[in-house]
């Protein structure tokens, strides 16, 4: 405050003090007149009296000034001047760094705002993800959230823990909101008691759910996302205490839940209470996320431990129902695997954001060495100044704070124009980012970012200075004025550090252009395999849910998807229709168990579990899966309720040897259940995306007796995606004509997730072109910028060799081998910089395992290639100013002496 | 310092305490200031322009002093300079402190006499 108080003070004081010193001065002159000396003498004479008026003023006005800063700012001043004086090179310095450091600063703001942040709940390192493994499930704990929860689980572990303060379970979904305008399908998160109490955000407005609300015979209740609230309701605070339809069902709206607040990491329209019903519950289903907030000081360690111990507890609380074995879930070997729940929400993108902040350093690095060349190019054009500065007795420290101050300048311009570029860089990678990137709604430029621009700005300065200020700021005085006077070449040791930056920037370089290669050809890979459905641009999909509180036969719902599928096909221009319960690469696992094959023996004495889909008949046919053997449902199929399935091919091969082997084998999922007949098998399919292997899969007719109760009892499928084979996919006015389709049978529908599969299949690969695009925009940068280096210190050799060159033409050099003489010294530092460069990319390489697909981190081709690539680059970046140097006339040459 | 041999080096400290006394007694303006001191010194001591602006400056930075605009002697516009309280609690401060000073070197210098 009183800095700022000086400051501000300091023109007024400034003036004060002129006005005294002139007052001074000329009282004095006019007493030396009175004392009768002429006026223009007496004058004269007060001044010589009074001394240097500036230097005094200088000196009161010190009293005032933090002099260190000051004499910095007059340094300041002098860099402006230069730079001025040189727009060019300021430019250029100025771009690359505002470029570099602004890339920097955006990838840093994404890693800042996904990995390092804590999540917005309040005490979120106490937050658990409660993970279970279960590597005896197979298939089904395969997701990253391992085996999930059933409700019996979570009624246990929330009864008997004693290490959390709260714990709860969840799960999103979909529901139809009907009565208020057109029907619309919102998103909603299922949640259980304690869900809410773990997060610990208070509603915006109204209450949390109670106990009441989580009692299945209580009254239904609703809460209200923010967003919904805002678009339905307008943010009115009366629309607690209001009833909307859910699925068909009355509920109070009790509550609203704040801005910026998501269900871990999901955003919902809806939170809607899961009401267990005790007294109903099995051991499975298991289809819960759990969460739970942690007692105060406990471990993830001693929360494993406490709830491994109520696996056995929950396994003798419930079973299956009669004739099950209960503790037929040993053989799956479920044990705790908490972790935190940011860990959870930020998942397996870690590797990529490192690898992406990795591959935006290096090329910053290599920029920065182009900068450094530049400014050492102009250290030694100042070599002289310096050195006679140093005669005259200038410190090195002072020379060295100058160079610093001109550098630090730099840094710390281009760090503004940095944020700038980091603004928009960051609008460009969160729209180009991978959708599934979590977190991307908190991505901001925040202080922590701007923090690390400056360090990036100040660092960067300090390390682009420190180059020439070891090279010049010795002071050796007598050498380099000699040095500079002699027309001999530059000598060995100002070339080398300069070599030193391209052998550094050609390895940067080299590793950039492996990592970006082996991206592309993953991607190659990864769309070279075939995903087990043709076409995907021209198939059209959608969510439809006929809710059971709607439409509770099972034979009546079956029967509208029937009439949604004729009338979807009698749309112009559609092939063919069909539905299934999910289409591949969507993240959605109808269901997963055990599937005996007759005749088979399992080791264990349980057969492993199984993906199950639920498709119509032509769902194939539409969707492009071949058959491989036998033939696909038909209508009559799923209406006679005929015990048929069809196989996906690796289950056929690894049961009966061969797809056409399949055919009229039976299964059964239960003993006390009948056989089905296999009828058809089809070909292998990436459900869980091209870069997961595909699974065996047992496909059921959209309409099934039951398996899961003792009384037969007909299961239809509510949700279900509907897939469209037609030219006009995505296109506006067909969505239309589909909307129509869909009302003509149920006015009650909405059409949800309208995508063409091929947006479903690019968004499975958002996560690898992202990579992919970084680093093949990191890698063609980082070659532009080392040709633009290896030209730089070529030709600049050659412009200081010119004489060196005369001297060799005139003595009878031929041009070829002059020239030859220039791109070999350039082949030579490549050389060094591949070498060294083919040990780091093989070194890190390994980092980035996890992200390739299909090729080995060491793929011989690429390492080949890049190589072959850089000295084809590094030859023509050498030619080109060699060319020149064989241009020379001697003549001239010698004649600049 | 000084000009000419004739007039030593203040000590540090000296010069301030002048200005204050000075200026306690009435508000002056610096080429009042300085006519003052040679005055009331009866020409023993020289007040320096060159020490004097940078020393006001300093004791308005300590909050000794404060300026205001006035006018000369001659009508001229010029700064006026006057004591603050806190000017005159340091003033009094450094007189004992000078004081003690004086008393040990007399001493010192009468023991050497002897």
């Amino acid at each position: 405050m009183q800095i700022l108080n000086q400051l501000l003070n300091r023109r007024r004081r400034y003036d004060d003090l002129s006005v005294s010193i002139e007052e001074h001065i000329e009282e004095r002159a006019e007493e030396l007149v009175e004392e009768g000396i002429p006026r223009k003498e007496a004058e004269q004479r007060a001044r010589r009296e009074f001394g240097n008026v500036t230097l005094m003023k200088e000196r009161s006005r010190e009293v005032w000034q933090w002099a260190a800063l000051e004499s910095i700012l007059a340094d300041l001043k002098l860099v402006f001047r230069r730079l001025k004086k040189s727009p060019g090179f300021a430019a250029t310095v100025l771009l690359t760094l505002a470029i570099g450091i602004g890339a920097n600063t955006a990838v840093f703001s994404v890693v800042n705002s996904v990995l390092l942040k804590s999540l917005p709940y309040p005490d979120s390192d106490r937050l658990a993800a409660l993970i279970l493994n279960a590597p005896g499930a197979q298939g089904m704990a395969d997701f990253s959230s391992g085996l999930r929860i059933s409700p019996s689980m979570y009624l246990t572990f929330s009864e008997h823990n004693r290490t959390f303060q709260s714990l709860g379970v969840w799960t999103p979904g979909t529901a139809n909101v009907t009565g208020v305008a057109q029907p619309e399908e919102v998103k909603t998160a299922l949640i259980s008691g304690g869900v809410l109490e773990t997060l610990g955000v208070a509603p915006r407005a109204g209450r949390w759910f109670i106990d009441s609300d989580q009692d299945p015979r209580g009254a239904k209740t609703v809460m209200l996302g923010y967003g919904y609230w805002q678009r339905r309701f307008g943010g009115d605070k009366s629309a607690v205490g209001r009833t909307i339809q859910v699925d068909a069902e009355t509920r109070e709206i009790v509550g609203v839940m704040p801005r910026g607040f998501k269900m871990v990491n999901q955003d919902f329209d809806l939170l809607i209470p899961l009401a267990f019903d005790r007294t109903n519950q099995k051991l499975a289903p298991f289809f819960l996320e759990g969460i739970g907030r942690l007692k105060p000081a406990v471990t993830l360690a001693q929360a494993d431990a406490d709830v491994s111990r109520l696996i056995g507890v929950w396994m003798d609380s419930w079973s299956n129902g009669p004739g099950t074995n209960p503790h037929f879930y040993e053989t799956w070997r479920i044990t705790p695997a908490f972790r935190s729940l940011k860990q959870r929400v930020v998942g397996d993108v870690g590797s990529v954001l490192w690898v992406v902040m990795g591959t935006v350093g290096l090329v910053m690095l290599i920029a920065c060495t182009n900068v450094a060349n530049l400014l050492l190019v102009r250290a030694e054009s100042r070599q002289q100044e310096l050195s006679i500065r140093a005669a005259l007795g200038a410190g090195r420290i002072r020379i060295a704070r100058e160079l610093l101050t001109e550098s630090v300048a730099l840094g710390l311009m281009g760090g503004v124009l940095a944020v700038g570029v980091a603004y928009g860089g960051l609008r460009l990678l969160t729209a180009i980012g991978p959708a599934d990137l979590p977190r991307l709604s908190e991505v901001s430029l925040d202080l922590r970012g701007l923090g690390f621009t400056l360090l990036l700005s100040v660092f960067s300065g300090l390390l682009l200075g420190s180059i020439p200020v070891l090279r010049y700021a010795r002071g050796k005085a007598s050498t380099t004025i000699g040095s500079a006077n002699r027309t001999a070449s530059a000598g060995r040791v100002r070339q080398r550090s300069r070599d030193v930056l391209v052998v550094a920037q050609v390895a940067m370089a080299l590793v950039l252009l492996v990592s970006a290669l082996l991206m592309i050809r993953t991607f190659v890979a990864l769309r070279n395999v075939e995903p087990g459905f043709a076409d995907a641009p021209h198939l059209q999909t959608m969510h439809i849910w006929i809710p059971d509180q709607m439409v509770p036969d099972p034979q009546v719902t079956t029967r509208m998807e029937n009439s949604i599928v004729d009338k979807l096909a009698a749309i112009p221009g559609v092939a063919s229709v069909g539905f299934a319960s999910a289409v591949p690469m969507e993240d959605i696992d109808p269901n997963w168990d055990i599937m005996w094959v007759e005749g088979k023996h399992y080791e264990g004495g349980e057969p492993p579990i199984r993906l199950f889909n639920y498709v119509s008949p032509g769902y194939f046919g539409t969707a492009g899966t071949r058959m491989r053997a036998g033939r696909d449902f038909t209508w009559d199929d799923v209406y006679g309720l005929r015990p048929n399935v069809i196989v996906s091919e690796s289950f056929a091969r690894e049961s009966w040897g061969s797809a056409s082997a399949a055919i009229g084998k039976r299964v059964r999922q239960f003993s006390n259940k009948p056989w089905l007949e296999v009828i058809g098998v089809v070909e292998d399919v990436r459900v869980h995306g091209v870069d997961q292997d595909a699974p065996p899969v047992i496909y059921w007719p959209a309409m099934i007796e039951s398996p899961y109760t003792p009384q037969p009892t007909i299961d239809a499928r509510h949700a279900v995606t509907f897939v469209l084979r037609t030219s006009r996919a995505g296109n506006e006015g067909f969505l239309g004509e589909m909307q129509r389709a869909v009302w003509a049978v149920n006015s009650n529908l909405p059409l949800a997730a309208v995508r063409t599969m091929q947006d479903i299949y690019s968004q499975s690969l958002a996560r690898t072109s992202f990579t992919l695009v970084m680093l093949a925009i990191a890698g063609s940068m980082a070659l532009a910028l080392g040709i633009i280096g290896i030209y730089g210190v070529i030709s600049y050799s050659v412009s200081q060799r010119t004489r060196e060159i005369g001297i060799r033409l005139a003595l009878g050099a031929q041009k070829s081998e002059l020239k030859w003489m220039f791109v070999r010294s350039a082949l030579t530092l490549t050389a060094v910089g591949v070498a060294i460069g083919v040990m780091s990319a093989a070194a890190l390489m390994q980092l980035m395992k996890s992200l390739l697909f299909g090729i080995s981190p060491l793929d011989p081709l690429t390492y080949i290639s890049v190589p072959l690539v850089l000295a084809a680059s590094a030859a023509l970046a050498s030619y080109l100013p060699a060319r020149r140097a064989a241009a020379v006339d001697p003549v001239d040459a010698l004649r600049a002496e | 310092m000084a000009k000419n041999s004739e007039h030593r080096d203040l000590f540090p400290g000296a010069l301030e305490i002048m200005i204050l006394k000075s200026l306690r007694l009435k508000p002056m303006h610096g080429y009042a200031l300085v006519k003052h001191i040679k005055q009331v010194s009866d020409n023993l001591l020289q007040v320096e322009e060159g020490s004097l602006y940078p020393a006001l400056q300093r004791m308005l930075r300590e909050g000794w002093l404060e300026s205001e605009t006035g006018v000369s002697a001659k009508g001229r516009p010029t700064r006026i300079y006057r004591v603050t309280q806190a000017g005159i609690q340091h003033l009094e401060e450094e007189v004992v402190s000078f004081e003690k000073m004086f008393a040990g070197i007399t001493r010192v210098l009468a023991v050497a006499q002897a």
